[in-house]
């Protein structure tokens, strides 16, 4: 089979899987306990009967859940209208949005930053295997994997801002907030240095042991024999022989971590007070904002699928194998 | 008429492996076998008896944990006093290695003819375009259709990477390829096949060939000389000839009986008993005496030098002593 015959099959299958998503989404968020227009208005307050027909009127609550709602619903998500958020009053796409930027540069930043760190840390410890090095890197890569988010976060949190005077928390100061992107840059990169640190630390304890014993296992390889007795040097077999084959396991971890971006967020964020998705998933689990929530999970579910369809490709890129079978 | 000069002169190589501190397994011990150009030597024993360590110490390609002593002579040049980087420029440029399985000898995720067009250009023995054309010509003399080799191993069938590997080996005009038991993952026709590409290209490019095998059937097809390990020391070398129509050593003659008799299949096989002796802990004296049927009371302290027996034919067992036509031994 072609390759692009492989991935459109694969590209089926991910809207497939959304398709599904979205309709557990769908019913899951009507059999929750709870009466929505009670959550609007707040539990205490005294309304009418009428006030209170016209809201469901107006939310199409009157309606029957199948297939009236069901395809309102489908045709507003469809349309890009994720609903209005109880708590905050504005359209959930909206809010989600502006949120996403924020946590995909933090993630983002950690993500890369752990990825380099940990793959050329894990090649060097693999191919120097029973090092001084290796053992270095091996034990603070299973200290690093063994730390809870939330506890790492608030050492460094408090060593960070006590010592070194950085920020504690938010993504800009106060006196910064709206003001044009360049002119804020310094405050920006402050306020990132403790969620980027404690995020490169926990990704990159993964990523090395993953790639240190993928190096291993690659190295004692036949065809890594093979091209020593040719006479390429240890960085030519490194380089053009074992590279590739020992960064399969990683890329497909990588892009699958890639689909947690949104869920992992979460502590991180809490700790540091990151105006981001995770703070914004938090608030809306304590306040009981339905459509938020829907939309928040919709959003984290789509992440993960789109994270396994790039995990495919590029192992189909990387893989010459994986295409046939 | 001069004799030629060998083209390979192993002497006295001892191979160490270190266990851990303080044990070492002795995988070769004193060594000492030539390689004549245009010859084929053949390199038998039992399972674990040091054959494959024999030619990853010459190619000097073992793990860290070995410790190599003595002397290979390629073309007069000690390979084993040279520096890694010198040794570089020998590997498959003069001395190529096909293995055991060809299922993970070729890189799977590199297309074939890029692998072999790679040994040229590290070498660099022509310009890359002149360099793909070889890469043709060296498919097409191993059977490939050169339009092949732009696919990736796992589209060729296990014969047809064996075929590719020996077109790598090719690749740099090697003057000596070792073959280590080349067609044991194969099955039979294709085994017979690939068998015979190497008889003709020996004959085709007059190279030398140490083939690794377990099949006496093709030692005595394709082979000049024979040495025989066992134990990891060489208890006989000598013609093909020599060794299968007056073995010396009493376990090249077990060894011939335990192979089923080309011109009488039907007679029985006669299989040593015992195993090969435990490599950190060999007995002080010859190292086939647990086995051995002949063996007699000095066998067990005293270990038996490589006697000559006759023109070119060495054999190690006390029976010998006092045979030989003029005593002496290498
Ligand atoms: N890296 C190593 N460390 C320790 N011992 C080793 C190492 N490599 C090989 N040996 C030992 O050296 C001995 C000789 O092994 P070798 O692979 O040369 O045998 P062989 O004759 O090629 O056997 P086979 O026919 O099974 O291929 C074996 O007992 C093996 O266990
Ligand atoms: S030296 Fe002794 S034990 Fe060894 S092969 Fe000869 S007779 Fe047998
Ligand atoms: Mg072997």
């Amino acid at each position: 089979m072609s390759s692009s015959h492989y991935l459109l099959r694969k590209f089926a299958f991910a809207l497939l899987t959304i398709f599904i998503v979205i309709l557990i989404n769908f019913v899951l968020f009507r059999v929750l306990p709870g009466d929505p227009v009670r959550a609007v208005i707040g539990r205490n307050v005294k309304i009418s009967a009428e006030v209170q027909q016209s809201l469901r009127e107006q939310f199409g609550l009157d309606k029957p859940v199948f297939p009236d709602q069901f395809l309102m619903t489908m045709k507003q998500w469809a349309s890009g209208n994720l609903g209005v958020s109880w708590s905050l009053r504005r359209p959930v796409a909206e809010i989600l949005w502006s949120k996403l930027w924020n946590t995909i540069l933090l993630i983002g930043l950690g993500q890369i930053l752990s990825i380099v760190f940990g793959v050329v840390l894990g090649l060097l410890a693999g191919w120097k295997r029973k090092t001084a090095l290796d053992a270095a890197a091996l034990t603070f890569s299973l200290i690093a994997w063994a730390t809870p988010t939330f506890w790492l976060g608030i050492i460094l949190l408090a060593a960070g801002s006590t010592w070194l005077g950085l920020p504690t928390g938010g993504i800009l100061s106060p006196q910064n907030v709206g003001k044009p992107l360049h002119t804020v840059l310094p405050d920006l990169a402050a306020h990132l240095v403790l969620p980027t640190l404690t995020l490169t630390i926990l990704y990159l304890g993964e990523y090395m042991l993953i790639m240190r014993s993928s190096i291993v296992e690659t190295l004692s390889e036949d065809y890594i024999l093979t091209a020593k007795a040719k006479g390429l040097s240890q960085w030519q077999i490194l380089w053009r022989h074992a590279l590739k084959n020992a960064m399969l396991p990683i890329v497909t971890i990588i892009a699958l971590n890639l689909g947690f971006t949104v869920s992992g967020a979460i502590y991180i964020e809490t700790v540091f007070s990151y105006d981001g998705l995770g703070k914004l998933f938090q608030t809306a689990l304590t306040k009981q904002d339905y459509p938020l929530l829907q939309g928040a999970f919709l959003l984290l579910a789509v992440s993960v699928i789109l994270a396994n369809m790039l995990a495919d490709i590029l192992y189909t890129l990387l893989d010459p194998r994986v295409k046939s079978s | 008429m001069t004799e030629p000069e060998p083209l390979l002169s192993v002497r006295h190589l001892t191979t160490l492996f270190e266990v851990n501190r303080k044990t070492y397994a002795c995988a070769l011990e004193d060594v000492s076998f030539d390689v004549y150009p245009y010859q084929t030597v053949g390199l038998v024993g039992e399972s674990g008896c040091g054959k494959s360590t024999t030619l990853l110490s010459i190619l000097r390609l073992l793990p860290p944990n070995a410790r190599l002593s003595g002397q290979v002579f390629f073309k007069g040049v000690d390979l084993l006093s040279l520096s890694e980087q010198q040794m570089r420029a020998y590997r498959w440029k003069e001395l190529a290695l096909i293995f055991q399985s060809a299922m993970n000898a070729l890189n799977p995720v590199l297309r074939v003819d890029e692998q072999i067009l790679e040994a040229i250009l590290l070498h660099r023995l022509m310009p890359r375009e002149q360099a793909r054309q070889r890469v043709h010509e060296l498919l097409d003399l191993v059977g490939i259709a050169p339009q092949r080799g732009r696919q990736y191993p796992f589209q060729f069938s296990g014969g047809m990477r064996q075929r590719a590997m020996i077109a790598m080996a090719l690749a740099c005009s090697p003057s000596l390829l070792f073959a280590d038991e080349p067609t044991t993952a194969l099955d039979v026709m294709i085994q017979a096949q690939v068998l015979e590409l190497l008889k003709d290209i020996q004959k085709k490019l007059g190279l030398a060939i140490v083939l690794v095998t377990h099949d006496l059937g093709v030692v005595a097809e394709l082979c000049d000389q024979v040495v025989v390990l066992y134990g990891g020391k060489v208890v006989e070398s000598g013609s093909v000839d020599q060794i299968y129509n007056s073995p010396q050593h009493p376990y090249t003659q077990k060894l011939l009986e335990s192979f089923p008799d080309l011109h009488h299949p039907s007679s029985t096989l006669a299989s040593i008993p015992g195993t090969p002796p435990r490599l950190t802990e060999l007995p002080p004296g010859c190292r086939f005496e647990p086995r051995c049927f002949a063996r007699f009371d000095r066998c067990r302290h005293e270990a038996p030098p490589l006697r000559q027996v006759a023109e070119k034919h060495y054999a190690a067992c006390h029976l010998l002593e006092g045979k030989s036509p003029n005593a002496g031994s290498i």
